[in-house]
């Protein structure tokens, strides 16, 4: 794991393009403690900043080729590395590594630009064609690893982090208010955009060619894909299904345990981490180390699960118990690493336990990430569903009595008084035929945040409708999938590759130079998943049963039926103690502060912050707006003003 | 000098000034009394969710000295000013 910047323009000093590599790559130091790397050609410039993970004598970054006319750079694993080398040296290739970096040199002289549809991996490449003088970046199937990029003063600028772009292209730091309604409403900004105007993300599966005339081309190689009705099933049974699943996760693990460094796991107590560190057993790992977080909320705590599991395999663990304290002192350090606002303080506690798990002498973890997603996990799939079942017959009493059924983990449920939450979730019966029809609920109740912008920014936003402008961005296609499948597609494009892979992923563990690994993202188990029927993975009102079918008797039988229970953490109330705030939050979210930013209106901030200080802010909406004020005023101070004085 | 046209109403005004005022300072954050019309559907207009309709419960019992049952916890009943005052002055009566 590592981080990457570079840039591609008119050919200057080496010197001078050496130091400008170095300003951006020294910024990215805890992607990569281990040693830099630096390659200049031309107008090309390539950087690397080192977390040696595999090969460590002689992984060292920039590679080439044999012929030293093709370089790159690149941030992640390519897990099928092995089998790709073999194939290559067969086709007469010569390595001078044992890397996994070299192998995509080399396919690049073989495949072209396809070269990305062989790897498997999470990865975000830059790669140099010296001879044909062109740039190509490439990103992974799902966006587990960063590349943002931006054209300024007549160059491209690439990097893992916005901090590098900043670093040497300052003006970029101006918050997109666009953007930023985009992460008040879908939890994070919708890729291509950045909440940095200008600044893109580069979307997950795609590829973007730059030409030596500057000609761009981005290029689409994979995305989630749902059978057509009438598909024919590939299984005839679930059980048949579920035992090529296990031989599928078995391998998607197997493939994730190659390191030369110490690897642990962690285990949240639930399904998907126990099944990964269950897996790791049955895929070789002799003795498994995992981590969890404890939490003094019941709410949120899982350690009696997680004791299970440790008593079940018997795993050397440590547990991190996080109090809100920790969680409101550690906040901006978080958001330093996020370079969004976010709405949940979730990814906080998963920082500080990558910096536990770092200071045990660990690299690299495996996690459950994505199961949620593929096989169908949570409550929202199975709001909708009963949703979708009461608008076939509105007039019952007893259809939409299944919504009890949800959110059990809740203090306080939306459900707990059946005719409010009938009342709440009966309403968007409207969109029932639209793609976006499950994310209505979730996405209204976020946008409550919106309220507290400025007057100028909200008046801009008023012809916004986010359900139309999030639908244009949908594949045509989506409209002949299950309603399933449309729902597991926008959760895949919103929450989980704009909110979860970077803020509760990527930037928690690289703040410590953890490197996270998630086999339920295994490009060949989410397709093997999206081919399921929809009635295998929510088989009634039991999400993920395919999933738990491929398990049996590998989990104790408490954690293979247990209900999910998503991870949290306590949000708002973190960051006030006995009533009072913590220092920087009185300060950033003082009247004039708050004024002088000029993002959010400082009464209506004033009024949310009284609610919260004396603890009446019990809803999701109120808590995540808080959280998105506080990290967006966060954001603010480090990337804007400090880079204004 | 006006007076009232009788102390039902005048109770009824401050009942619906204070359950507006709540709304307004704790649930729209908002000095404008426009955006929030006594007969607009606090759930429809996104004000509150099913969530929200606990915090307004918690101020109704402070406030006015009820007690909201289980079987009361209907969305007619919370769901725009006027409904609320209105189960407000059916739990203060005297039954």
């Amino acid at each position: 794991m590592c981080g990457i910047a570079g840039f591609l323009g008119p050919p200057d000093a080496p010197a001078a393009m050496q130091a400008t590599l170095e300003r951006m790559i020294h910024t990215l130091h805890h992607r990569g403690p281990d040693g830099y790397g630096f390659h200049v050609d031309g107008g090309a410039g390539l950087a690397h900043a080192r977390l040696a993970v595999i090969d460590l004598p002689t992984g060292a970054q920039p590679i080439a080729n044999e012929r030293g006319n093709v370089w790159t750079v690149f941030n992640g694993e390519i897990f099928n590395y092995r089998g790709l080398r073999a194939q290559l040296q067969r086709r007469g290739h010569r390595f001078a590594t044992q890397s996994d970096t070299e192998v995509i040199v080399h396919l690049y002289e073989e495949h072209g630009d396809r070269f990305v549809e062989h790897l498997n991996g999470q990865f975000a490449i830059a790669l140099w064609d010296g001879e044909r003088q062109r740039l190509l970046l490439a990103r992974d199937r799902c966006g587990v690893r960063p590349l943002y990029h931006v054209r300024a003063g007549g160059r491209l600028w690439f990097a893992s982090e916005i901090k590098a772009l900043l670093a040497v292209r300052p003006e970029l730091a101006r918050l997109d208010p666009h953007s930023l309604a985009q992460a008040f409403t879908f939890w994070g900004p919708i890729e291509p955009g950045s909440v940095f105007a200008g600044i893109a993300s580069l979307p997950p599966g795609h590829l973007l060619a730059i030409e030596r005339d500057g000609r761009e081309t981005l290029h689409r190689y994979w995305d989630w894909s749902f059978p057509a009705p009438g598909t024919p099933r590939r299984w005839a049974t679930p059980e048949q299904a579920a035992g090529e699943l296990r031989e599928l996760l078995t391998d998607a693990v197997r493939l994730r345990l190659q390191a030369d460094v110490p690897l642990g796991a962690y285990l949240s107590g639930g399904l998907d981490s126990s099944a990964v560190v269950a897996l790791m057993r049955a895929a070789g790992a002799t003795a498994t180390r995992t981590f969890s977080i404890a939490f003094d909320e019941a709410e949120f705590d899982e350690s009696a699960q997680q004791q299970a599991m440790v008593r079940h395999l018997g795993c050397e663990h440590t547990t991190l118990r996080c109090t809100r304290r920790d969680i409101g002192a550690a906040f901006p350090r978080f958001v330093r690493h996020a370079e969004a606002p976010v709405l949940r303080t979730a990814g906080v506690p998963l920082m500080l336990l990558a910096q536990q798990v770092r200071a045990s002498g660990y690299t690299v973890v495996l996690t459950g990430e994505g199961a949620d997603e593929v096989f169908g996990g949570y409550d929202l799939f199975k709001e909708a569903k009963v949703r979708r079942f009461w608008a076939r017959q509105p007039g019952s009493r007893f259809r939409p009595l299944l919504l009890g059924r949800l959110y059990g983990y809740l203090e306080n449920s939306p459900v707990q008084h059946a005719a409010l939450a009938q009342s709440f979730f009966g309403r968007g019966m409207e969109h029932l035929d639209r793609p976006i029809f499950a994310h209505v609920p979730r996405w209204t109740s976020s946008r409550h945040a919106l309220r507290f912008l400025a007057p100028e920014l909200r008046a801009g936003l008023d012809d916004w409708d986010p359900l139309a402008w999030y639908e244009q961005r949908l594949p045509p296609a989506i409209a002949h999938w299950s309603p399933l499948a449309r729902d597991q597609y926008v959760e895949a494009k919103t929450l989980l590759a704009a909110y979860l892979l970077p803020s509760q992923g990527d930037r928690p563990a690289m703040a410590h130079s953890i490197e996270g690994r998630f086999p339920f993202l295994d490009h060949r188990v989410i397709e093997f998943a999206n081919a399921l029927p929809a009635h295998w993975k929510i088989r009634g009102m039991t999400e993920k049963d395919v999933l738990r079918r491929a398990l049996a008797g590998l989990l104790p039988e408490d954690i293979r039926t247990r209900t999910k229970q998503p991870y949290r953490a306590p949000d708002q109330s973190s960051f006030f103690v006995d009533g009072e705030p913590l220092d920087y939050v009185a300060e950033l979210l003082g009247a004039e502060r708050i004024r002088a930013a000029g993002w959010f209106d400082a009464a209506a901030v004033g009024r949310l912050f009284d609610k919260c200080r004396h603890g009446r802010a019990i809803g999701f909406a109120d808590n995540q707006a808080f959280v998105g004020i506080l990290s967006t005023m966060l954001v603010d101070e480090f990337f804007l003003r400090r880079a204004a004085a | 000098m006006t007076l009232p046209e009788h102390t039902m109403s005048t109770e009824t005004a401050s009942v619906e000034a204070r359950v507006r005022h709540y709304i307004l300072q704790n649930l729209l954050f908002s000095d404008d009394g426009s955006e929030l019309p006594n007969d607009a559907s606090l759930l429809d207009r996104g004000i509150i969710d099913s969530t929200g309709v606990l915090e307004v419960v918690m101020f109704l019992e402070e406030e006015f000295g009820i007690r909201v049952k289980a079987s009361e916890m209907l969305p007619e009943n919370f769901d725009s000013v006027n409904n609320i005052v209105r189960f407000v002055e059916r739990q203060r009566s005297p039954a």
